[in-house]
């Protein structure tokens, strides 16, 4: 009896790691409401200038968080976009975080970053993190954020462009999700996020 | 500990073909095949690459009984990929890569076995596997 009990929790248990290991599910189309939206995994990273990035300091921003690496034909294919976003967007609280998965690290990551003009924070990803964000083992592998940091979409392997850039301006361009997302909150909160609208966004 | 072993290598696309034991002369060489399978629709990068950041495909031998005189790898197909605008030096379906083995000096009549690996990166049209090694045992047999 103690023997079959032992079986199952090690069969339970090894379950559980292999539905540990289960890739990302790419969403497509539409964005799952809010409330059906996981909490994005928290870390905390260094970026190329030696500089701590969170990901819990990006909440009330649209985090596009792009797992890549310089081996990688179809991520490169990506990158220039990811570049003409974070330029086009970063004033309406969007960012691009890069996390290559080079195994020598900033050796081959920072003449790349160099040679293909990034102009958003890049970090370098180890095992931990991939498998914190569903075992990633495709890349490209994308997560769109959204403000109060949940996932909206994930994009796993080269999707189209204006997939990236219609499910960003969604997420920019809701202002009830905005509110929502960062709860009733003080009417102070409320207001510093309605300035950031468009005049005919604004409630 | 346990959930990174069972997450890693989660996606193998390529397989190797039992080896074959290889019969090397005590003076001459012989040539010993590792016969490799691609799962449809992936590629790996050819042993060179197209582009100096992808990874190549790479086969080494441990210094043991037999030495590699040469690996010889089949002529790359250069074919255009959803994601790339030129050509890209790969190898798909079924290849061989080749070995030319001599005994090593001193190396005396007899069974053996030398290790080696396999690094290789897949990718199929839209996305890139995280690369890999396989770790090889060839059985040698040194003859007069």
């Amino acid at each position: 009896m103690l023997k079959l009990m032992h079986r199952l929790a090690f069969a339970a248990m090894l379950a559980l790691l292999i539905a540990s290991c289960s890739r990302p599910s790419p969403t497509s189309g539409k964005l799952p409401s809010s409330s059906d939206r996981k909490a994005a995994p928290a870390f905390v990273l260094k970026d190329s200038s030696g500089a701590q990035v969170k990901l819990a300091d990006y909440k009330g921003k649209v985090v596009l968080l792009n797992f890549w690496a310089t081996w990688c034909g179809p991520c490169e294919v990506e990158i220039p976009w990811f570049v003409e976003f974070e330029q086009k967007y970063k004033d309406r609280n969007f960012a691009v975080l890069g996390v290559s998965f080079d195994d020598d690290g900033w050796i081959s990551v920072r003449p790349y970053m160099a040679a293909h003009k990034i102009n958003y924070r890049m970090m370098i990803g180890s095992d931990q993190l991939s498998q914190m964000y569903g075992g990633v083992d495709s890349l490209p592998t994308s997560f769109i954020i959204d403000r109060s940091g949940r996932i909206a979409a994930t994009h796993v392997g080269l999707v189209d462009k204006r997939d990236y850039q219609d499910e960003i301006l969604k997420l920019l361009d809701n202002p009830k999700a905005m509110l929502d997302d960062r709860g009733t909150g003080d009417h102070d909160t409320v207001a510093r996020f309605a300035r950031l609208l468009r005049p005919d966004q604004r409630p | 500990m346990l959930a990174s072993l069972v997450c890693f290598g989660q996606i193998n696309v390529l397989d190797v073909a039992p080896l074959r034991k290889v019969a090397v002369p005590l003076k001459g060489a012989a040539d010993a095949t590792v016969a490799l399978q691609l799962r449809e629709g992936y590629h790996v990068n050819s042993n060179t690459p197209s582009d100096a950041y992808f990874i190549p495909l790479r086969l080494t031998w441990n210094p043991g009984p037999v030495e590699a005189v040469a690996v010889v790898f089949p002529k790359p197909q250069m074919e255009k990929l959803a994601f790339s605008e030129k050509p890209v030096s790969i190898f798909t379906g079924s290849f061989d890569v080749v070995t030319k083995f001599k005994a090593s000096a001193g190396a005396a009549p007899g069974q053996s076995v030398v290790t080696g690996k396999l690094r290789y990166q897949a990718c199929n049209d839209r996305m890139c596997l995280a690369p890999r090694t396989i770790d090889l045992s060839l059985p040698v047999e040194i003859v007069k």
